[in-house]
């Protein structure tokens, strides 16, 4: 290469790098802001719940004096009065969130067996119905709701928290074993039953292990679920047995004098488990996210 | 080998008699009735739990003097503007940030994907917990007041005092949440798209904006309709962040819909009201949900 192309390259390669950079700065000020943007309410969150006195933004404080964790311990040690069934209160939260994750897996699976694997006639309209159920805003159906808990008298009962969660849960269940389900081939079920297999014997012994990543993702979501859900535990459970940490957490909300550090302690400590088990199972989910949908 | 599989195969048939009928083809007799029973508990939470309490709401608020009185009243047409603003504002901010994000994310960096990972926190975080921080962090002096005045030596805005801003709390806090769970579906839609057809488009000389026109937006037009269906349904029914975010302020103005049938039933113990101001967004939301159900019926429930 001569002396002079090399020289009427050189500004070409130097331009070039100019403009890379600009676009890695651009792409590096976007992630800036993007974290700043999710964590600005988590940081919120800490330091309110670091604050001895709980209440930082009247005191014009972005980062607290003399943070301390004395928030954390009264949530762990029923160190207040509002917070001395906090774990009996995080068990009710656990007890709706595996019964609801159970209760999907369960009923998502038997169904989408039977729909996808089965070929039940006239199997479009159940799954119809279930893109029907999808489609309904959760909160639609909560005066109903409230009013026939009552009759069936499950009113102040977990278990009808459970049942709105599972109603609610399962069509996307249903959409994602049935697309999931699709990609195992049907030569297994027909190889089972020549073997002499019964229809439960093929679901339990084939179709469950082979669909174990499918079950994984809406178990997680299931339980995503039940623990974003606010609505239905704030209506539907009344009682101090059944209070669940979502119920105190509003009653803190609507306390003025309550003292703000433990209950965003209480709120942090509440947040753990599912960011926990969906980081877990990230895999899974993010999986079952891009074939469903989900109710965010 | 060749010719020895089929005697075997005849002997198997010899002995045990032709196979069953496969699935696909025929279901009879007990097989039948075990696929029943697969379907029965799904069916029984569907009708119990989700058809019957549909079919009673539309019975309780059956009577036409529920809307009359609904339809003269100043609050439920203020709930109404309110819905249609935060709904129609914040589906098209949530699907732009969703669309430009997803773009951003197919960038082959290591810290793009560590920041990919990172962005699933608001949507896995429980909601109420992180809508009271949105809301604490927005009130007056709050942390972004503190905030404000430290940087810029300004006060921000009251948030909750102007309705404007309250709405703009309420579009934001939504939006913290719920875009990371689109961007994932667009970037999950984004990454299925063939590299050659990038490849062929830039030796036609397209630069990235003219790929983006013809490549992406023909590819993924169908999974972006169906997202911005889904978004829209459920902004409609959205109850928690104007309950938690803005709790109505200034004066109630920023109750939607969904905020104003619960404090119907609960606060003035009219709860056929407040069913009534439920089925009054049915105009909107059944051509909605006819078409989100056509969209994932024709798509074979992939989005």
């Amino acid at each position: 290469m001569s002396i002079a192309n090399m020289s009427r390259a050189a500004p070409r390669r130097r331009r070039f790098r100019w403009d890379r950079l600009v676009g890695e700065l651009g792409l590096l000020a976007v992630g800036a802001l993007l974290l700043i943007w999710w964590f600005l309410p988590i940081y919120n969150m800490f330091l309110i719940a670091l604050d001895p006195d709980g209440r930082p933004e009247f005191s014009g404080y972005i980062w607290p004096p003399h943070p301390t964790l004395m928030a954390f311990e009264a949530v762990l040690f029923k160190g207040y009065w509002y917070l001395e069934d906090f774990w009996h209160q995080l068990g009710n939260s656990f007890y709706i969130g595996i019964a609801t994750m159970l209760l999907t897996v369960f009923i998502g699976s038997l169904a989408s067996f039977a729909l996808s694997r089965m070929r039940l006639h006239r199997s479009w309209a159940i799954s119809t119905s279930a893109l029907v159920v999808y489609a309904i805003p959760q909160y639609f159906l909560v005066v109903p709701y409230y009013r026939l808990m009552h009759s069936y008298g499950l009113m102040d009962s977990l278990w009808s928290v459970i049942f709105a969660d599972v109603t609610f849960a399962v069509p996307y269940a249903l959409l994602i074993l049935i697309w999931y389900s699709r990609l195992i081939p049907v030569e297994l079920d027909d190889a089972a039953r020549i073997d002499g297999a019964s229809p439960l014997q093929v679901y339990w012994r084939i179709y469950m292990p082979l669909m174990a990543p499918a079950l994984a993702a809406v178990g997680t979501y299931a339980l995503l679920v039940a623990w974003n859900e606010y609505l239905y535990q704030f209506l539907l459970l009344s009682s101090h047995s059944n209070k669940t940490v979502a119920i105190t957490i509003a009653e803190f909300f609507e306390n003025d004098d309550s003292p703000w550090n433990f209950m965003v302690a209480a709120a942090i400590v509440y947040s753990l488990p599912p960011i926990a088990v969906f980081y877990a199972l990230r895999r899974y989910m993010a999986a079952g996210l891009t074939r469903g949908g989900v109710k965010a | 080998m060749s010719i020895d599989q089929p005697a075997y195969a005849t002997r198997r048939f010899a002995i045990e008699g032709p196979p069953p009928a496969s699935w696909r083809i025929s279901l009879h007799g007990s097989e039948l009735r075990w696929a029943i029973a697969f379907v029965v508990p799904y069916a029984a939470v569907l009708i119990v739990f989700a058809f019957y309490p549909l079919v009673y709401g539309l019975w309780m608020a059956s009577d036409p003097g529920l809307y009359a009185h609904l339809f003269a009243s100043d609050e439920y047409w203020e709930s109404v503007t309110t819905t249609l603003l935060f709904v129609g504002i914040g589906v098209n901010i949530n699907m732009f940030l969703a669309l430009f994000l997803s773009g951003y994310f197919l960038r082959k960096r290591w810290w793009i994907k560590a920041l990919l990972v990172i962005s699933m926190v608001p949507w896995a975080l429980p909601l109420q917990p992180a809508f009271t921080s949105f809301h604490w962090m927005l009130i007056f002096p709050g942390f972004i007041d503190n905030l404000s005045w430290k940087v810029f030596g300004v006060d921000s805005p009251d948030f909750f005092h102007h309705y404007w801003s309250a709405l703009g709390a309420n579009i934001a806090a939504y939006t913290w949440k719920t875009v990371p769970f689109w961007t994932i579906i667009l970037l999950a839609g984004r990454m299925a798209i063939p590299q050659d057809l990038y490849e062929a488009a830039e030796i036609d000389g397209a630069n990235g904006f003219e790929r983006f026109i013809h490549v992406v937006v023909p590819l993924l037009a169908n999974l972006f309709l169906v997202c911005t269906l889904l978004c829209t349904v459920w902004m409609l029914g959205d109850f928690n962040t104007a309950d938690i975010v803005s709790s109505g302020a200034p004066d109630g103005t920023t109750d939607v819909l969904a905020t104003l049938g619960v404090d119907y039933l609960f606060e003035q113990g009219r709860p056929a009201l407040g069913v009534a101001t439920v089925v009054s967004a049915l105009p909107v939301l059944i051509p909605l949900g006819y078409l989100l159900v056509r969209r994932l019926r024709n798509r074979e429930v992939e989005l």
